[in-house]
């Protein structure tokens, strides 16, 4: 299954919840956001929001700025 | 002396605010921080690194129970995107406070007044802390209050330009009419650049490339540490009026 993963086609070998995700791509939850086709989840979703197919998803967090 | 900065209900230690961007790597960035004394700094919102998980993470270097982060939407020329990545910071669960930027211009890097004055509302609303960087502009600022911002960053001359503190009577006024926090944010150049900032009774300045950009930043940053407690001591203590003749410093009595 093929998602959008922040701007680039992202392969997942089988539906998977955001906590999943997350765990496979070693990405802590804290000072993360998640947003999936433009709408923000809750952390407190994260293990029940299942990603479909074709799924915009991106995944930011804090970076150096003024 | 009690001089604490307090901005809808948080208490700021220090009045020199400071952004992470443009460091050589984040060591460097923290012992920056470290040595301006500032307990609130700015970050910017961005996707993770998906490819290489090894890269360091910003708040692993600055510890979000030591500073108070204060995330901005820097590199927004609209409202919807500010609005988005506000509300991505605030979900990041770290802050709900916003520096929040609307860019109209990537030459200038000015803001945007009117998309400034529509997100400030929206966000105000749904319980922001709410940051505005404006521009110099006395009725901006009055009308960004009126939006529910919680204080107003007008700049003093263009992001990065390090030109100062470019029309100090605009300031003036604005900190004349305005009675919630001014924090002077970008602009600023030098050590003196900060303190005329104080002088002119900012409540905070915000220093991000001025520090980062100086051959020696760590000692830039202490150097603007000292130059906001300067300029706010100088503000506080009240200055003498300028006046175009001499007065005489010593007594007259007693000369022969």
């Amino acid at each position: 299954m093929i998602i959008k993963l922040n701007g680039e086609n992202y392969e997942i070998p089988y539906i998977c919840s955001i906590e999943e995700l997350l765990i496979k791509l070693n990405i802590a939850k804290n000072g993360v956001a998640v947003e999936v086709n433009l709408n923000i989840i809750k952390k407190i979703s994260y293990n029940t929001f299942m990603l479909n197919e074709g799924d915009s998803v991106e995944i930011v967090n804090f970076v150096g700025g003024g | 002396m009690q001089d604490i900065l307090e901005i809808a209900g948080i208490q700021f230690k220090s009045r020199l605010w400071v952004g992470t961007g443009k460091y050589k790597d984040f060591d460097e960035t923290a012992r920056a921080i470290e040595a301006s004394g500032a307990d609130v700094v700015t970050v910017a919102v961005r996707r993770v690194n998906i490819i290489n998980r090894k890269e360091p993470n910003l708040l692993d270097y600055i510890d979000p129970k030591k500073y108070k982060i204060l995330p901005n939407t820097a590199g927004c020329y609209t409202v919807e995107d500010a609005l988005r990545y506000s509300r991505l910071a605030r979900e990041a669960g770290v802050s709900d406070m916003v520096k929040l930027e609307v860019i109209g211009d990537d030459k200038t890097l000015f803001p945007d007044v009117c998309g400034l004055l529509k997100a400030t509302e929206i966000l105000a609303k749904e319980g922001f802390k709410v940051f505005p960087y404006s521009t110099d502009d006395p009725i901006i600022a009055r009308r960004l209050v009126d939006a529910g911002a919680v204080a107003v960053m007008p700049l003093g001359a263009p992001i990065g330009s390090g030109l100062g503190i470019r029309n100090p009577y605009n300031l003036k006024i604005i900190l004349e009419t305005i009675k919630i926090p001014i924090i002077v944010d970008a602009g600023v150049g030098t050590a003196s650049d900060a303190a005329i900032a104080m002088e002119l009774g900012a409540d905070a300045a915000l220093i991000n490339t001025a520090i980062a950009g100086a051959k020696d930043p760590i000692m830039m940053a202490m150097a603007m540490k000292n130059a906001v407690i300067a300029g706010r001591l100088a503000f506080l203590s009240g200055r003498i009026p300028k006046k175009l003749y001499a007065s005489a410093s010593s007594p007259i009595e007693g000369m022969f």
